[in-house]
């Protein structure tokens, strides 16, 4: 009825429609997976329920609260409000410091205690990150 | 002083003749002569004089660190060793912004030489779309990034340029990946000059080419020169981390790339033409984009200087009026051409670059999306979220398979119709591919299945663009190295990514830590004063199972201005293995905290992207020779 060419036209269509919702399905399904969600101490406190996947958490490393022996490094973080201890092996950036602005990323415990598998970089003294910043309120 | 005013002028000089030109260029575009005026020439090379004078007077300013320069007062520092003077030039943001318009002008310029053959009429419109870009960012660069905003009193002393920019692989980067970056600001021009002209022909597609060409090769060269930067200087021991700087700059690469090979399609068999124009305005778009993101201070990274809302504003708003003018003029003008004909087998070289634009297409989404949803998420609901590797690892890597194998065939099909030749010899590469693979992956422990299947798929490509190497010595040479390039790329990432092994301790001075394949012993510090920095120098025996020693001496500096303090790796490089170490203080604490990587086939990952340019270098110089 329809010539090759509308058919062969037609298949192609219904390829690229097909991959387009593939993609899209298959996009929006990791993201739901790997998704990694900021979160502050307060809001940690007010959590109702624990949550298992990983989390990042920041604010300002607390003043003489960096414990380091040989294969961990403990700190709090507080955003003035609330506090929440950090355990963690690994390597720490150089700008990890007390007094300074830092995002752990890892999974919590409890809501007191919270493992990190990572923390994470800052390029310069001044800089903070924008949820830090937000977190702890524009201090 | 007197520099400063000479750049200044400078730029305003060329925006007077950004307006000039396409006053002359509009008067000559109705005139009957078959060449353009020569004085469109004449001004068009004098507008790059005047760009290019306004950046050497700023780098001027920066070698005499004349702090009465505000660009410079805020980024340089008597105490910097000259070289980084030089490059602080561009290490900031309204420096590189003149750089843009640097490789803006230069780039229509030698557009114009390079086009006499084309019609008169196509360089004319190519000029006058790329002016629009010029004068957009003359504007932009005049009215909110002013590289040379008086000071007043001149401070005695600068505030110095961020150290982990101050490296060598650092200082050509920028230049390199804006070569790339904003070349592709001509491909947009010309295809829109050519949509209007109705010009997207194969004459076209062969003179853009080269264009395409050498955006790809700077393009390619530049991400991988901050990647090896990244490498050695960030201290992670990565070298991709799907950062969403590092993104923007993919995302133009991939349409490139699916570009490239549209064109060539376009060359031989005047097809897709409304495909490749829109992807070669989604290149520039993307790149704009990319800008726009990096400078606006929306993505945070090292790329961010001093932010200031009205950039953001001023290129959001520039890059929108771009989009609808393209768009309009791609959709007002563009007619298919139905002259040629345009139907294809199956099996044909067309289809298989098509499968290729599909997948590019597909790797762009991911990564699209991937850098884009945090800010749309965080723009409607303030959830703050990001996006880590795992993301980009599960959605791109399995698709490797398919595209591996798409890969090795789609080169050997021909024209039009074909079949696949030499079946059986296929069938033996791809039998040893498979066998090869599973006797190395055997003995590791990895994901057997899954990696087995990707190997495979790597050396069949490996093997099969080996072949064409040695077998059709010189018949499209330029692909099968790019190709033959690609495959190794892979081949070392994956390798290099199931092989790494680490171990990261905290240790003390004259302290031995032993891991189950050998030992790492503290000797001692040294310390050392430079001119801008006082360092820290460490040094590490390490033997490993074999006992063999090696010496490895990471480094700390403090930077005196301004005061950061930047872990140096010291790394040792083998054609089999790279091994690294860095070490990073904390604070008050006689822990040092220390990483060791053993890193094998790093240095062909740098190698096979390499060899990836080199087959477009010699696609561009094909021709010529």
């Amino acid at each position: 009825m329809y010539g090759k060419k509308v058919k062969l036209r037609f298949i192609f269509l219904a390829l690229i429609l097909a991959s387009v919702i593939l993609t899209v399905f298959l996009v929006l399904q990791s993201l739901k997976e790997n998704v990694v969600y900021f979160q502050s101490p307060s809001e940690i406190k007010s959590l109702i329920e624990l949550n298992k996947k990983k989390i990042r958490v920041g604010g300002m490393v607390k003043e003489q609260s960096i414990f380091i022996d040989s294969d961990k490094v403990n700190f709090v973080i507080t955003d003035f409000k609330n506090e929440i201890n950090i355990v963690y092996t690994g390597a720490v950036p150089n700008l990890f410091a007390e007094g300074k602005g830092v995002v752990a990323e890892g999974f919590l415990k409890d809501k007191n205690y919270f493992t990190a598998t990572k923390i994470l970089a800052k390029h310069d003294e001044n800089y903070m990150p924008p949820e830090v910043k937000e977190a702890l309120g524009d201090k | 002083m007197l520099a400063n005013q000479i750049g200044y002028y400078s730029l305003i000089l060329g925006l007077l003749l950004s307006v000039l030109l396409c006053g002359v260029s509009i008067k000559d575009f109705n005139k009957t002569n078959k060449q353009i005026n020569q004085n469109i020439l004449s001004l068009s090379f004098l507008q790059l004089v005047f760009v290019i004078v306004s950046f050497l007077s700023l780098i001027v300013s920066f070698i005499n660190s004349d702090f009465s320069n505000e660009t410079v007062f805020n980024n340089s520092h008597t105490t910097k060793p000259l070289f980084y003077k030089i490059s602080g030039t561009w290490g900031n943001h309204e420096g590189s912004l003149l750089l843009w318009l640097l490789v803006l002008t230069l780039f229509i310029f030698l557009f114009l030489i390079k086009s006499r053959e084309q019609p008169k009429k196509y360089r004319i419109l190519t000029l006058l779309f790329q002016q629009i870009i010029i004068i957009g960012f003359f504007l932009f660069v005049l009215i909110t990034s002013n590289p040379f905003n008086y000071l007043f009193p001149i401070p005695n002393e600068g505030l110095g340029l961020n150290p982990i920019l101050q490296d060598p692989a650092l200082a050509i980067h920028p230049p390199i990946l804006y070569l790339g970056y904003v070349g592709t600001s001509i491909i947009f021009s010309s295809s829109l000059a050519a949509v209007t002209q109705n010009y997207v022909t194969k004459e076209w597609g062969q003179h853009i080419k080269k264009w395409v060409l050498v955006s790809w090769i700077f393009l390619t060269i530049g991400i991988m020169l901050g990647s090896i930067w990244a490498y050695y200087e960030l201290g992670w021991g990565g070298f991709w981390f799907w950062d969403p700087v590092e993104n923007v700059s993919l995302m133009p690469w991939l349409t490139l790339t699916a570009l490239l090979h549209c064109i060539v399609v376009l060359e031989r068999r005047a097809s897709l033409t409304s495909w490749a124009v829109v992807l070669s305005i989604t290149t520039f778009t993307l790149s704009m984009c990319g800008t726009f993101l990096v400078r606006s201070g929306i993505l945070n990274s090292v790329h961010t200087f001093a932010n200031d809302p009205a950039r953001g504003i001023f290129i959001l708003i520039f890059l929108f009026a771009l989009i609808v003018l393209s768009l309009g003029i791609f959709f007002i003008f563009h007619k298919e051409n139905n002259k040629s004909s345009n139907n294809f087998f199956w099996l044909s070289r067309e289809t298989s670059i098509l499968i290729n634009n599909w997948f590019m297409m597909y790797f762009l989404a991911v990564v699209l999306i991937g850098t884009v949803y945090p800010i749309f998420l965080d723009v409607i609901s303030s959830e703050k979220i990001s996006v880590g590797p795992p993301f980009y690892q599960k959605l791109i890597v399995p698709f490797l398979i398919p595209f591996l194998l798409f890969m090795s065939l789609g080169p050997r099909l021909k024209w039009i119709k074909s079949k696949i030749e030499n079946k059986n010899s296929l069938i033996i590469t791809f039998i040893i591919s498979v066998m090869l693979t599973f006797f190395i992956i055997k003995n590791l422990t990895a994901d057997l299945l899954f990696y087995t299947v990707l190997i495979s798929a790597a050396f069949f490509l490996f093997f099969t663009t080996l072949k064409e190497l040695f077998i059709k010595k010189f018949n499209n040479i330029s692909q099968t190295v790019s190709h033959f390039g690609f495959s190794l790329l892979i081949l070392s990432i994956l390798f290099n990514s199931i092989l790494s092994s680490e171990i990261i301790t905290n240790i003390k001075i004259g302290e031995r830590y032993d891991y189950n394949k050998g030992e790492i012993f503290f000797k001692k510090i040294e310390e050392r004063n430079e001119s801008n920095f006082n360092s820290i120098i460490a040094s590490f025996e390490i033997k490993d199972k074999n006992g063999k020693t090696i010496e490895l001496k990471p480094e700390i500096r403090i930077y005196n201005q301004p005061i950061i303090i930047t872990s140096e790796a010291d790394i040792r490089t083998t054609l089999l293995e790279d091994k690294f170490l860095v070490m990073n203080l904390v604070k008050g604490n006689e822990y040092f905290n220390i990483r060791y990587q053993v890193k094998p086939f790093m240095v062909w990952i740098w190698i096979s992207v390499l060899l990836l340019s080199l087959g477009g270098l010699m696609s561009l110089f094909k021709r010529e020779i």
